[in-house]
């Protein structure tokens, strides 16, 4: 594609978005270079659908600076549209029409000529697997379904960057791993993808790095591994109590891990050698209900950032 | 596999010159399957014609407008005729209704280079359209049962159009204001009045003076007086006020649409 | 427990939704009756009045507001017996809410048709109020439109949501409301003697249950009551509303009870 020069897609400096008195998102930065698959990973409420609507020229700019591919979505939001493929939150699906005819019109939105949209609305359905349900109407279809032909419908104009704003949220496993199976396709087929979530396993398959978000601010970056390399140990151990759990975990663990987290449901010690801790806490006495050694994971990156869960 | 992003950029989006055009292209598409309802709407003002125009006009006899007798079916026809613009136009509004608050169909346009202006110009265009088409279809029913007098009567069609792009107008930016089914209740209020009152059943004649005042203020007044005009041939320079209120009621409505559209969906 | 007990619990629950939505058609089931008299009955009526006589010698305000009540009740009756029943068995599914406790198919039938005779009881006390007002009532017979009303009422109420709970074509209740109920409302002889429309049609007419709810409604504000004539009327509506009640109750059963 002409004219970006190594460019970022999309430019963001001390972006803010504030509902009156409610300041969604806080002043962040960050750029999106092509070909990358990036994401927003941060609970409910950290500011992500914001981030994304601004992006997307359907929410006006509170302060500071946004560029998408080099232009300004308060003076070229119809131009910046014409190249971008959004997922939105909830499905916005044409419930008057059918699967196939959703496909179509949408391209007409983009200004596609109607002969060549045939064609695309039949290769797009057969992406997504849903070419026997293509004159079908919408509202029958389950929701992996509406969720694959939104997906279906946001590549229609070929787009350059594709917004996803929690692609699988709401969907039974199986359903998303046949979404994340897609989206894995096309970001090898070379597009770029934007993506906002608050699963851990999500950002982890699809992001090459991301951004973790929390209260409208950005709190780290970095790809998966590196963040769980700075913010986390190589392992957890995961211990679950009976009645009988100590108040004071520091004559316990002292020397044997590197940080400790107290939830309700149970305490997480971190190390870089789970076997070896729990072998040491069982030689100084400790006897939980049960011990479980794990990798850790972006869950325990967000956890040491925020002292909170990603999922509340 | 299939190579779904083979051509990026093969398919550069041109922008759409009339974004409005789209959305009428969208109607098209749901009423190609729906056509019974878009059909059955035509049925409503030929029921009124033949149950007041013939049924009714035997015992109403001949009517006097503006010193002339005329038959009272030549009388009501063209003021269903009005009738049945309004009404194209304005259910077409209750869909835009349907379509803001519940149907999520703008929003999905909004994240294509189609903009929230053109929501409320393609709207009022697929509403002068169904106000059209009913008209049209009207037009030829009264035409052919003898009930247009003069050759004015061509000139309905056009007359029609500014009904419909009237009543679009204005009822598009209504229904922007409205939060549940429930305040529909409340359009009745006024359809209904405007319906019966807009001297589209008998001259204005009947009224005290106080309330001819007010039945003249009346939009649909103003377009049974220009399609009766136009169908009995009893033109005057009082049609260019008709057709005139009628062009600011849509200008100002689609204007007001626009704007309130555009704050409901760009948040 | 007996199945009027048990029928007026479904009528509680339409009277909670109704409650909701009450104060839009006070106003309206005020004003349209108003509307219709004022813009008719008085406007029209002068011309009508001026022109010919009508049968009985009545003026056209006397003649037109007993047909508009009748014709009222039928609209009423319709309009809640159609999109509400779909609703209940499609979308807020609470004809299935009401069949997972002790209510039977029967009971929830019966408990909503309960509801729409309730609604088609305000809207005649509230017709014949302003008919009354208007001037337009010459007998004390005329309290018994509301009874006739609600019987009218029902005879539309009840094959509709027979058909209702068949039909998976929703749109199949616009071609109902545009090609039934309103040529009914317009032919039915409310607005003009139905001896003024070709024979086949009135035939037509006299086959459908607004006709007689019209006739009977007129007989009894007029005073002129013709009992063989009026009989004849209550039987036949009561007909229409036994049978339309033994359709539904077939249609609920099959569609809920699977």
């Amino acid at each position: 594609m002409a004219g970006d020069n190594g460019q970022p897609l999309i430019h963001a400096r001390g972006l803010v978005k504030r509902f009156g008195e409610l300041v969604a998102v806080d002043a962040i930065d960050f750029d999106l270079q092509r070909g990358e698959a990036f994401g927003f990973l941060g609970p409910n409420g950290a500011g992500k659908t914001s981030t994304m609507r601004m992006i997307g020229c359907v929410s006006p700019v509170t302060e500071g600076t946004l560029r998408v591919f080099g232009l300004d979505p308060a003076h070229d939001g119809v131009k910046i549209r014409a190249r971008l493929g959004v997922v939105p939150q909830l499905d916005t699906l044409d419930m008057e029409l059918t699967v196939r005819e959703n496909l179509v019109i949408y391209g007409r939105y983009f200004g596609l000529p109607r002969r060549e949209l045939g064609t695309r609305a039949d290769e797009l359905l057969e992406f997504v697997e849903l070419t026997e349900r293509a004159n079908d109407k919408v509202e029958p279809l389950s929701g992996g379904m509406k969720r694959r032909l939104t997906i279906a419908r946001s590549l229609v104009n070929d787009p350059e960057v594709m917004l996803l704003d929690e692609p699988t949220t709401g969907l039974d496993p199986q359903a998303r791993h046949v979404v994340w199976d897609r989206l894995y396709r096309l970001k090898r087929q070379g597009v770029t993808l934007l993506l906002t979530t608050h699963y851990m396993d999500e950002a982890e398959q699809l992001c090459d790095r991301l951004v973790v978000m929390d209260k409208g601010r950005i709190v780290a970056e970095g790809s998966p591994r590196e963040l769980i390399e700075s913010y986390s140990t190589r392992e957890v151990v995961e211990l679950r109590f009976d009645d009988s759990r100590p108040e004071d975990f520091s004559y316990w663990t002292d020397g044997l891990v590197s940080r400790v987290e107290s939830l309700p449901d149970r305490v997480l010690l971190y190390t870089d050698d789970g076997d070896a801790a729990s072998h040491g806490l069982h030689e100084r006495g400790l006897v939980p209900e049960s011990v479980l050694v794990r990798r850790s994971t972006l869950e325990d990156v967000f956890l040491h950032l925020t002292g909170r869960s990603l999922i509340e | 596999m299939v190579e779904i992003a083979a051509r990026l950029g093969g398919l550069a989006p041109t922008q759409p010159r009339i974004g409005g055009l789209l959305i009428v292209e969208r109607n098209v598409m749901v009423y190609r399957r729906t056509w019974m309802i878009l059909f059955s709407g035509f049925f409503e003002p030929l029921f009124y014609l033949l149950a007041f125009g013939i049924g009714l006009g035997a015992y109403v006899g001949p009517v006097t407008l503006d010193g002339e007798s005329l038959d009272y079916a030549v009388f009501v026809a063209p003021g269903l005729l009005a009738v049945s613009a309004m009404n194209g136009a304005f259910y077409d509004a209750t869909n835009v209704f349907w379509k803001l608050r519940y149907g999520k169909v703008y929003d999905a346009m909004l994240s294509t280079p189609v903009a929230p202006k053109d929501v409320a110009v393609g709207e009022t265009l697929w509403a002068v359209v169904r106000a059209l088409l009913y008209s049209a279809a009207f037009l030829t029913v009264i035409g052919a049962m003898g009930l247009i007098e003069s050759w004015w009567g061509l000139l309905a069609l056009p007359a029609c159009f500014v009904i419909g792009f009237g009543f679009a107008g204005a009822g598009i930016a209504a229904v922007t204001w409205m939060r549940t089914w429930k305040d529909f209740e409340f359009t009745t209020l006024v359809m209904l009045p405007l319906f019966l009152f807009s001297a589209t059943f008998y001259p204005i004649t009947v009224y005290p003076e106080a309330l001819q005042w007010i039945v003249q203020a009346l939009p649909l007044y103003h377009g049974v007086s220009l399609v009766r005009a136009l169908t009995t041939g009893a033109v005057s320079a009082t049609q260019l006020l008709n057709v005139a209120y009628l062009l600011l009621m849509g200008f100002v409505g689609t204007g007001i649409a626009g704007r309130r559209i555009d704050r409901l969906l760009l948040k | 427990m007996s199945t009027v007990a048990l029928s007026l619990r479904p009528l509680e629950f339409f009277f909670a939704q109704y409650r909701r939505v009450w104060r839009g058609t006070a106003v309206s089931s005020v004003a349209t009756p108003v509307f219709f008299l004022l813009a008719l009955g008085v406007g029209l009526g002068v011309f009508v009045d001026r022109s010919t006589e009508l049968p009985g010698d009545v003026s056209y305000l006397d003649f037109v507001a007993p047909g508009l009540l009748a014709g009222a009740a039928m609209q009423v009756a319709s309009f809640e017996s159609s999109w509400p029943v779909l609703s209940a068995i499609k979308w807020t599914r609470q004809y299935h809410a009401m069949l997972a406790t002790p209510l039977r198919v029967g009971d929830v039938l019966a408990g909503h048709q309960a509801f729409i005779a309730a609604r088609l009881f305000m809207t005649a006390v509230v017709y014949l109020v302003v008919i009354t007002a208007f001037g337009a009532v010459r007998s004390p017979l005329a309290v018994l439109t509301v009874p006739v009303a609600v019987l009218v009422g029902l005879a539309f109420s009840a094959p509709l949501a027979a058909w209702g709970a068949k039909t998976e074509l929703e749109t199949s209740f616009v071609a109902i409301f545009r090609f039934a109920i309103l040529p009914m409302f317009l032919f039915s002889g409310i607005f003009f003697p139905i001896t003024q429309l070709p024979t086949a049609i009135q035939w037509f007419a006299h086959a459908t249950p607004l006709w007689h709810g019209v006739d009977l409604c007129r007989q009894l504000t007029l005073g002129d009551v013709a009992q063989w004539s009026a009989l004849l009327h209550v039987v036949f509506l009561v007909a229409w509303t036994a049978v339309g009640m033994t359709l539904a109750f077939l249609s609920y059963r099959r569609r809920l009870v699977r």
